[in-house]
């Protein structure tokens, strides 16, 4: 059984739930950049949760059935998707994805899991520390898992869309909020961020007024996960995304909180994202 | 010791030096608290990561706070040996920073015992350093775009060994035909938090 690819749209990687337990030896955790779209594609199917999908980058991808294969997306909806809908793909059949109504990240699980052969014990594809399998590419042909267990059997998931405008997610002080002092903690949270085009799967690059530092010097670099906002001498914050750095040596000021990052992943270029502070 | 926030669901441990970092690394990765998925040691810090739908950050602070250091347990495995050829290209500047000729630091760095303190910046990466060797070495002013694989550094107090080609901005003094980071391999790295190395001037 398998799939081949016959478009990829920006960009569509192989993801799971990453790599953990590896930090220790600089290997990042990566996987999907939402957990919550990528589980329920994955529990739609019956398949486990590691179960590896395809992550699509704003829709463009094309793929071909070379079996019965059953199929369901969720994320961001993309015309002509079978979203949180699962379905029967004939072999032969194509299925085509268009640009997505909302949300940036669709995830397209395919009954028995995408088959690649896993590195470190995981399919995700790192970008950044450029491990797991290559960036899928047009003419790929992608095999697919045999079912472990079986099939719910749901028609449909009623699942609310991915914000389109301006997102606003809790935020938690962080390990260097003391960096920043209180008058630049509520420069963070009092200002619409605007995504820009410069995001990817390390992280969102936010632009706004920059935040100053009270303290100068250099932090000894130091661990961190996703959902963290380092803040570099520019000023501009980077939220970080799954495929962020093990250690950064810039002061993190706060933490999305790690529900809170996978609706952050779907933002687009051009939206907005508020931090609201923890009650 | 200091617990700082870090989302809801990581902690980060501040302590007063590597020496402290590396004990309760030890500690921690021998026996880690339940819900802890990784522990990541720096410089100054730990890092550990929990699954929150097993435990809460409450209790893994308790459990780092009960969490007796060991640091009697640093070392781990065999000795690694480098051979490394001495011809990087910042080899006499680094050896000027350092008050020495350039064969002054090639002795010094084979003489030495290094041990990983901690990794980061790229899979494979080790952060080495060597108790009392009074390594001080700042970094280049510009950063290199492309460091050639094996490349063997220093940076601050620490000395490393570039994995892949990448961007650095560490002096280089030499380099390694030894892959410290193989796919091909198992384990792949092999520099790990405790790994002892010993480099060792190859043939010319």
């Amino acid at each position: 059984m398998s799939l081949t690819v016959l478009a990829t749209g920006p960009l569509t990687t192989v993801q799971d739930l990453g790599r953990p337990g590896q930090a220790a030896l600089g290997i990042g955790r990566s996987g999907v950049c939402d957990r919550a779209s990528a589980a329920l594609a994955n529990r739609l199917l019956g398949n486990r949760t590691d179960a590896a999908v395809l992550e699509v980058t704003f829709g463009g991808l094309a793929v071909r059935a070379e079996a019965d294969l059953l199929v369901v997306t969720a994320g961001a909806r993309c015309p002509g998707a079978p979203h949180a809908a699962p379905t029967v793909l004939r072999r032969g059949q194509e299925l085509r994805l268009g640009p997505p109504v909302a949300g940036l990240r669709t995830y397209l699980a395919v009954r028995g899991g995408i088959a690649v052969p896993p590195v470190l014990g995981s399919r995700a594809t790192d970008v950044l520390a450029g491990l797991g399998p290559a960036v899928v590419a047009v003419g790929d042909v992608l095999p697919v898992g045999e079912p472990v267990d079986p099939a719910p059997g749901v028609d449909l998931a009623p699942v609310p869309e991915p914000a389109a405008g301006e997102l606003t997610v809790t935020v938690l002080p962080g390990p260097r909020a003391d960096w920043f002092g209180e008058a630049v903690w509520a420069a963070l949270i009092g200002q619409a961020w605007a995504v820009t085009s410069e995001s990817n799967r390390v992280g969102l690059r936010l632009d706004g007024t920059p935040l100053d530092r009270l303290r100068s010097g250099e932090l000894p670099s130091e661990g961190m996960v996703r959902g963290a906002l380092q803040v570099p001498p520019s000023g501009l914050p980077v939220l970080f995304l799954a495929d962020h750095p093990v250690t950064g040596g810039y002061p993190v000021i706060g933490y999305v909180t790690d529900a809170d990052v996978d609706r952050c992943a779907q933002l687009r270029p051009g939206q907005t994202l508020r931090l609201r502070p923890a009650r | 010791m200091r617990l700082l926030p870090s989302g809801s669901a990581a902690l980060l441990v501040e302590l007063d030096g590597l020496d402290d970092v590396l004990a309760l690394y030890a500690a921690l990765s021998a026996d880690p608290p339940p819900g802890v998925v990784d522990v990541v040691p720096a410089a100054r810090t730990v890092l550990l990561m929990t699954d929150p739908a097993v435990t809460t950050l409450t209790a893994v602070a308790d459990a780092v706070r009960a969490t007796t250091p060991r640091p009697d347990a640093q070392a781990v495995g065999d000795t690694v040996e480098l051979p490394v050829h001495y011809d990087g290209a910042d080899l006499s500047e680094a050896a000027e920073l350092l008050g020495l000729t350039p064969a002054g630091l090639v002795e010094r760095h084979t003489g030495a015992e290094w041990t990983v303190a901690f990794c980061g910046f790229a899979p494979g990466f080790g952060y080495l350093t060597e108790p009392g060797g009074q390594w001080d070495v700042p970094r280049r002013a510009t950063p290199r775009t492309k460091v050639p694989p094996g490349s063997v550094a220093l940076a601050g107090e620490f000395s490393g060994v570039y994995p892949r080609e990448s961007p650095g901005g560490w002096q280089l003094i030499g380099r390694t035909d030894v892959a410290v980071f193989d796919l091909g391999r198992e384990p792949a790295a092999l520099l790990r938090p405790g790994t002892r190395v010993r480099f060792v001037a190859a043939p010319r």
